[in-house]
């Protein structure tokens, strides 16, 4: 069986593809697409980036969350071609097993996951949160959270998580 | 489903996208955020030949007051900036009313206000405030540029007084007489849900006397419920429980709800005239303190 991602990407004679650069995680990567191909499908299959995670499909649950330019969006409601020249952040991006992030430090400590596929992209809407507001209120982080659907948790210990991580971060500056 | 193929151009100018539309004949399909078109062409809703990524052409993104009073809000102005703008949280209580409670919070970092007024959904939060505040649309097209005033340019759901080949290229909101006074209130099942329906109003305020009210609503009917005409009760009148009441009344007739799965046509139609007598009283209470 071939993927979504074999169809759009085994583009027939004559159908036209574009050549776009993008920065994954720091790292320049040219890749020839065709413009209809989802940024979502590109990380995945594309650049095997497999942590961001396709939920929905339908731009409501979150789990495809990723940083674009440092602001979150859903990489299943952008193209890859959009993405062009721009600089995207998945969560691979973070921090390594050995080296976590503080935020993936928090859903450790918190137990801020259970099955863990809405983790990627609330942990990516965290990051951008806690960017631009280093001392959210609980209110603050529900509310930012709230674009990304968990079916576990209940989002109580992620928001934990979330407060856990601002309190490290801020230590780590101070 | 996959959006089907189509040919993608970002170009660098307005007027470069507009010869390219233009070009097209009817074809193409500009894209703004994308936060609905994309999920349209996933759904293939549409189809279109050609994609015009507007979002590379610098000078779209301003929030700006004019020397007398008009409000511009370019193409590229994100939802999330509306939320954040200083600007209309002072002075535009009516937009800084609805700019949270758009879709969600990573949705609206790029959805825009113009391509949600383009996009002419009768549960759009944007039109219904555009409606209440008297405002206009800038199209721009081979022939230069042209505005269309916010009563006119949504001719049906999806539907917009656009040519092919024109580009809207910012909102404008007229000032005010007076003082800029308003509100919007949204009911909805759950963040980043659709409106089940929601109240935008906006009163040019002298004193304790309105100049002019402005009202429309989304959710409940087949398109964005404008409701000047039922909210013009309180031109030249003062916000007693009586005017208020009336005005409310008069709002809740003018909508057109239908039940579904979001509530009963009757449970709309109160919600609204709870909203208007919400914001109304709430903008009352304001007043008396003030005074
Ligand atoms: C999960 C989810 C929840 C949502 N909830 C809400 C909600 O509660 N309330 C609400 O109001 N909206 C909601 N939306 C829609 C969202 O606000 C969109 O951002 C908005 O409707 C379209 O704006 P856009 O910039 O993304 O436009 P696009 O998706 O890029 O375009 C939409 C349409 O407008 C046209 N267009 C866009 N810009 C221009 C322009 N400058 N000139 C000419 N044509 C143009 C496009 O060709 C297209 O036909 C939701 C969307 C999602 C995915
Ligand atoms: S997969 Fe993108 S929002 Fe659900
Ligand atoms: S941990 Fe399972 S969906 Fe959130």
């Amino acid at each position: 069986m071939t993927s979504l991602y074999e169809e759009v990407t085994q583009v027939p004679d004559g159908v036209p593809t574009r050549r776009v650069t993008i920065t994954v995680n720091g790292q320049k990567r040219t890749v020839d697409v065709e413009p209809r191909l989802l940024l979502a499908h590109l990380i995945r299959q594309g650049l095997k980036l497999t942590g961001t995670h396709t939920g929905c499909d339908t731009t409501n649950c979150g789990a495809c969350t990723v940083l674009f330019d440092g602001r979150p969006i859903k990489s299943c409601t952008m193209l890859a071609v959009q993405a062009d020249g721009h600089k995207v952040e998945t969560v691979e991006g973070m921090g390594t097993a050995s080296e976590l992030h503080p935020i993936q430090e928090g859903f450790k400590e918190e137990h801020g996951l259970q099955c863990g596929f809405c983790t990627p992209g609330m942990m990516l809407a965290a990051k951008a949160l806690l960017e631009k507001n280093p001392n959210p209120t609980e209110d603050e982080v529900r509310w930012a959270l709230s674009g990304n659907l968990c079916r576990c948790t209940g989002y109580q210990n992620i928001v934990k998580a979330v407060l856990w991580a601002a309190d490290k971060m801020r230590d780590q500056q101070a | 489903m996959y959006p089907s193929r189509f040919e993608y151009d970002a170009p660098k100018t307005l007027e470069e996208a507009i010869a390219i539309l233009d070009r097209s004949g009817g074809e193409a399909k500009v894209l703004a955020g994308g936060q609905s078109l994309v999920p349209m062409l996933k759904l293939r809703f549409a189809s279109p030949e050609r994609i015009v990524d507007i979002n590379g052409i610098p000078g779209l993104n301003h929030v700006r007051v004019d020397a007398d009073g008009t409000l511009r809000i370019g193409a590229l102005v994100r939802h999330e900036d509306m939320e954040n703008s200083a600007l209309l949280e002072k002075s535009y209580p009516t937009l800084a009313g609805a700019a949270s409670l758009v879709a969600d919070p990573i949705v609206r970092t790029r959805g825009t206000f113009v391509g949600s007024v383009c996009h002419a959904d009768p549960q759009g939060d944007w039109a219904a405030t555009m409606i209440a505040l008297g405002g206009r649309i800038v199209a721009q097209g081979p022939n230069g540029r042209r505005e269309i005033d916010m009563r006119s340019f949504v001719l049906g759901p999806f539907v917009t007084a656009l040519a092919f080949n024109e580009i809207a290229v910012e909102a404008v909101i007229p000032g005010a007489k007076g003082t800029a006074r308003g509100g919007y209130l949204k009911l909805e099942r759950r963040v980043g849900d659709f409106a089940t329906a929601s109240v935008a109003v906006y009163l040019d305020m002298s004193g304790a006397t309105v100049n002019r009210a402005g009202c429309a609503l989304a959710g409940v009917g087949g398109r964005t419920i404008d409701a000047n005409d039922a909210i013009s009760v309180l031109n030249g009148k003062q916000l007693t429980d009586e005017n208020i009441a009336a005005a409310a009344e008069a709002v809740a007739d003018a909508a057109d709800p239908r039940t579904d799965h979001r509530g009963s046509a009757d449970y709309k139609r109160h919600i609204v005239k709870t909203f208007v007598t919400r914001i109304l009283t709430g903008i009352a209470r304001t007043e008396q303190k003030a005074a």
